[in-house]
């Protein structure tokens, strides 16, 4: 077996992995972790109806970053719509014959891909321009913005300068994709090879940093939770058993974690 | 982030007493440039008083010798317990959303009140000691941090210094709710002995004696009798304010201010009169005497849960049909949105009604109906503006609608007066500003802090001033009305000027003596 020519193969395997079974690990994880109380915060919906509204309103429009900061919820409306156009356009290297609505939006992908540029380059100046988002911006943040736009950037330079092999490239991915994997031939583009690493990077880093936000905001207590604590009661899966654990520590002399119960109570206070 | 001198953690926690400098007032909330480190000299005083202490079992002697791995612990314990501080350790974007939404930061322009800024200082020992990367590389990756004293002091800090009033959660894109990280965070340096002396002074009063300001029952009796007889005073009418009344239809519980505290009481005299008008019978109980329930303010389940029981306890004692809630904001919260989960649901009340009830919710119903009726003109001397009290506004719904909590206090305002503006938008509602002094924050200690977190309140309550001519700022809030009542005359406005919606009933309501009574 050509070992070189399998190692693009198998870093695309690796990275796919830990791109998949991170998420899941990470998602596991946090309902893995339980609501003791019921927190949603205003405007909160009072039926799950209302609620799954609320969560599509968040997720299709962004709707509590409009009430923030205007710009930064446009620049972030049209970063996020790029990226998603984008990656649909590429579903064309993955798919064989490519269907019929995608390549409909396949064209729109040509210029989400200089939105998507030039709105992280905004997102990169904001966090050096403005004082409270530089002070509060750390490496990892600068880390992922410069790496979406090293991607960014190579994907338009093999668009517009230095086309690659797109048939090559094409079978590459079908085989890969079809997990029937060939290698690689010699001399492929080094645009692409940057390109195609540099995703991988993000993929296989994805589960582990903040690019979790996109699964986090459905799971978010205080927008997924139904506002109804008055007629429906909340079960919080941990509370009996600390009670019994408090009453059964109680220090009796000094009263330390004792609930007085009322005739405990008025017996102390002669009422 | 740059580096404080090194010096012992006694003298980081060290309390100063500074002068309170009040912003200049302008009408405007403008957005202003950071200024490191500008409220770090603002500390609560820790609690000292070992009996108290040991009352509530935390450590009695300070910071306890192996802190570094209580402290872990217990982080690791709340990562386990509380979805909401888990998930938002792991989700903040740093787009900065936030930043300008906290009137903390507003007021002092100290970066690390910008709410991620906060979050950030458990995400720096978070990233440190609970994830892979921390664990592998340790600090050396950016953005972790070693938990040394000196970070064991911007904790006590500025999580001190944020009223969990939950403005920025409503602006995250992910719902990130720093009141959550900040109520792990107090739980934290609870267990490891830095204890904040103002709240648990309180949390030991409440569970021990039954109310926040330790009154005994004897005192309760004798000041509620005080207060039928300045009623009888005012009025001419034997307005009853009955207490332990086994069988009555409404058990009413109210922060224990409202007992004699100003404004506070003018709404007292509110609550007697509407009962006495409606001719509904209630009570009042010397057991549970405290709506308010300081165990909100870090995330210690049973702490709230036992200072709860005596509501739920008294409500079947006295064999009520109703609960009613006075005008507070936390305590609302506590009861509308985790009694419920806390003791299971009233579900032996009369089922007719929300139980427990918000008493804009009651009172409202009441003039709707016809049984009590208002006389605005008796308010025509006022033009009332209304602080939408944070923990009632972002805590739950009233009377059933989505909007309720914005709507009912209004509509009972409107029931009241003739003439009623309301502040800004970006300063009402859903995005209300904390009144400054919320869970935890109210002692004299944090005057300095509460006079600059007051400031995007009082700007947007100035233009309504100038544009207006208001002068009642109306409040459902016990914590705000002792904020503002104490912060106005710092801003050159009479402290009369505030007070509960039920002091405008009570000014309003007319009454007269009903047959037999
Ligand atoms: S708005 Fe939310 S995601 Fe953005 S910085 Fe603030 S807490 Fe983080
Ligand atoms: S909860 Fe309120 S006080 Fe705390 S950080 Fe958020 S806005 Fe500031
Ligand atoms: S005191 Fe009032 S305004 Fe301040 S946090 Fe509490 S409810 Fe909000």
């Amino acid at each position: 077996m050509n070992i070189s020519g399998h190692a693009l193969n198998m870093a695309i395997y690796f990275s796919a992995l830990l791109f998949f079974a991170g998420i899941s690990f990470r998602i596991a994880g946090w309902l893995s972790v339980p609501n003791p109380l019921k927190i949603p915060t205003t405007p909160a919906p009072l039926t799950p109806a209302g609620t799954v509204a609320r969560m599509l309103g968040e997720l299709l429009f962004f709707r509590s970053l409009w009430k923030a900061d205007k710009l930064l919820w446009a620049v972030g409306y049209i970063f996020h719509l790029s990226l998603l156009l984008v990656v649909l356009r590429h579903l064309r290297y993955f798919l064989y014959p490519v269907p019929e609505s995608i390549l409909r939006f396949s064209d729109i992908g040509i210029y989400a891909g200089f939105t998507l540029a030039a709105s992280l380059l905004y997102l990169l100046a904001r966090r050096l321009i403005i004082d409270r988002v530089a002070y509060i911006s750390n490496v990892m943040d600068y880390f992922y913005l410069l790496l979406i736009i090293l991607i960014s950037m190579t994907g338009l330079l093999m668009k517009f300068f230095f086309r690659p092999n797109l048939i090559e490239i094409k079978d590459l991915m079908l085989h890969a994709a079809a997990l029937d994997p060939i290698a690689m031939s010699a001399g492929m583009s080094i645009f692409f090879l940057v390109h195609l690493s540099m995703v991988m990077l993000l993929a296989a880093l994805f589960p582990f940093g903040k690019l979790m936000h996109a699964g986090g905001v459905l799971i978010s207590p205080t927008r997924a939770m139904v506002n109804n604590a008055r007629r429906s009661r909340h079960i919080n899966p941990w509370a009996e058993k600390e009670w019994d654990t408090m009453l059964s520590e109680a220090d009796k002399e000094t009263g330390a974690y004792m609930p007085w119960s009322p005739e405990q109570w008025r017996d102390r206070w002669k009422r | 982030m740059e580096e404080v001198d090194k010096k012992d953690i006694n003298d980081l926690l060290k309390w100063k007493k500074i002068k309170p400098e009040v912003p200049e007032l302008t009408g405007n909330i403008s957005v202003p440039e950071i200024k490191l480190w500008a409220s770090l000299d603002y500390k609560s005083q820790l609690l000292k008083q070992k009996d108290a202490l040991k009352r509530l079992g935390l450590p009695s002697d300070g910071l306890v010798p192996d802190w570094k791995n209580k402290f872990l612990a217990k982080m690791g314990e709340m990562l386990k317990k509380y979805r909401s501080v888990r998930l938002f350790m792991d989700i903040c974007v740093r787009c900065g959303a936030c930043a300008d939404k906290c009137h903390y930061f507003l007021g002092t322009k100290d970066p690390l009140n910008m709410p991620v800024a906060r979050q950030e200082l458990m995400r720096r020992v978070y990233r440190r000691y609970f994830t892979i990367s921390g664990r592998l590389f340790g600090s050396r990756l950016g953005s972790a941090d070693e938990l040394d004293e000196e970070m064991l002091a911007l904790w006590y800090t500025y999580f001190y210094q944020c009223s969990e009033c939950r403005r920025c959660s409503v602006f995250c894109p992910y719902g990130i709710d720093t009141a959550e990280i900040t109520m792990a965070a107090r739980e934290i340096l609870n267990s490891v002995g830095l204890v904040q002396k103002y709240t648990y002074e309180i949390v030991d009063k409440a569970q021990n004696i039954g109310n926040n300001l330790g009154m005994v029952p004897d005192a309760i009796v004798n000041s509620i009798e005080f207060v039928q007889d300045d009623l009888k005073e005012q009025t001419g009418i034997d307005i009853k304010i009955p207490i332990d009344e086994v069988g009555a239809e409404v058990l009413f519980v109210t922060p224990s201010a409202d007992f004699f505290a100003s404004p506070h009481i003018e709404s007292l005299y509110g609550y007697a009169k509407v009962f006495h008008q409606a001719g509904i019978s209630w009570t009042m109980s010397t057991y549970a005497s405290e709506g308010g329930n300081f165990g909100l303010f870090s995330h210690n389940y049973n702490q709230m849960k036992i200072i709860n029981k005596r509501i739920w306890d008294a409500a079947k004692e006295l064999k009520v049909k109703r609960v009613v809630c006075g005008e507070c904001g936390h305590m609302w919260r506590v009861l509308s949105s985790f009694s419920n989960t806390m003791w299971g649901p009233f579900d032996w009340l009369d089922q007719r009604y929300p139980a427990p009830q918000h008493i804009c919710e009651f009172t409202l119903d009441l003039i709707n109906s016809g049984a009590i009726k208002l006389d605005k003109t008796a308010n025509d001397d006022l033009t009332v503006t209304f602080h939408d009290s944070c923990q009632v506004a972002r805590g739950s719904e009233l009377g059933g609608k989505i909007d309720g909590q914005f709507e009912i206090p209004r509509a009972l305002i409107r029931e009241c007066v003739n003439r009623f503006v309301d502040m800004h938008e970006d300063t009402i509602r859903e995005k209300t500003y904390c009144c400054g002094a919320g869970q935890g924050l109210l002692g004299d200690d944090m005057l300095p802090l509460r006079v600059k977190g007051a400031m995007p309140r009082m700007q947007a309550l100035k233009r309504v001033k100038d544009s207006h001519d208001v002068n009642f700022l109306a409040l459902i809030c016990a914590i705000c009305k002792a904020q503002m009542s104490k912060i106005f005359p710092l801003y050159g406005y009479p402290m009369e000027e505030v007070g509960g919606i039920l002091q405008l009933v009570s000014r309003s309501i007319v009454l007269r003596n009903k047959e037999g009574v």
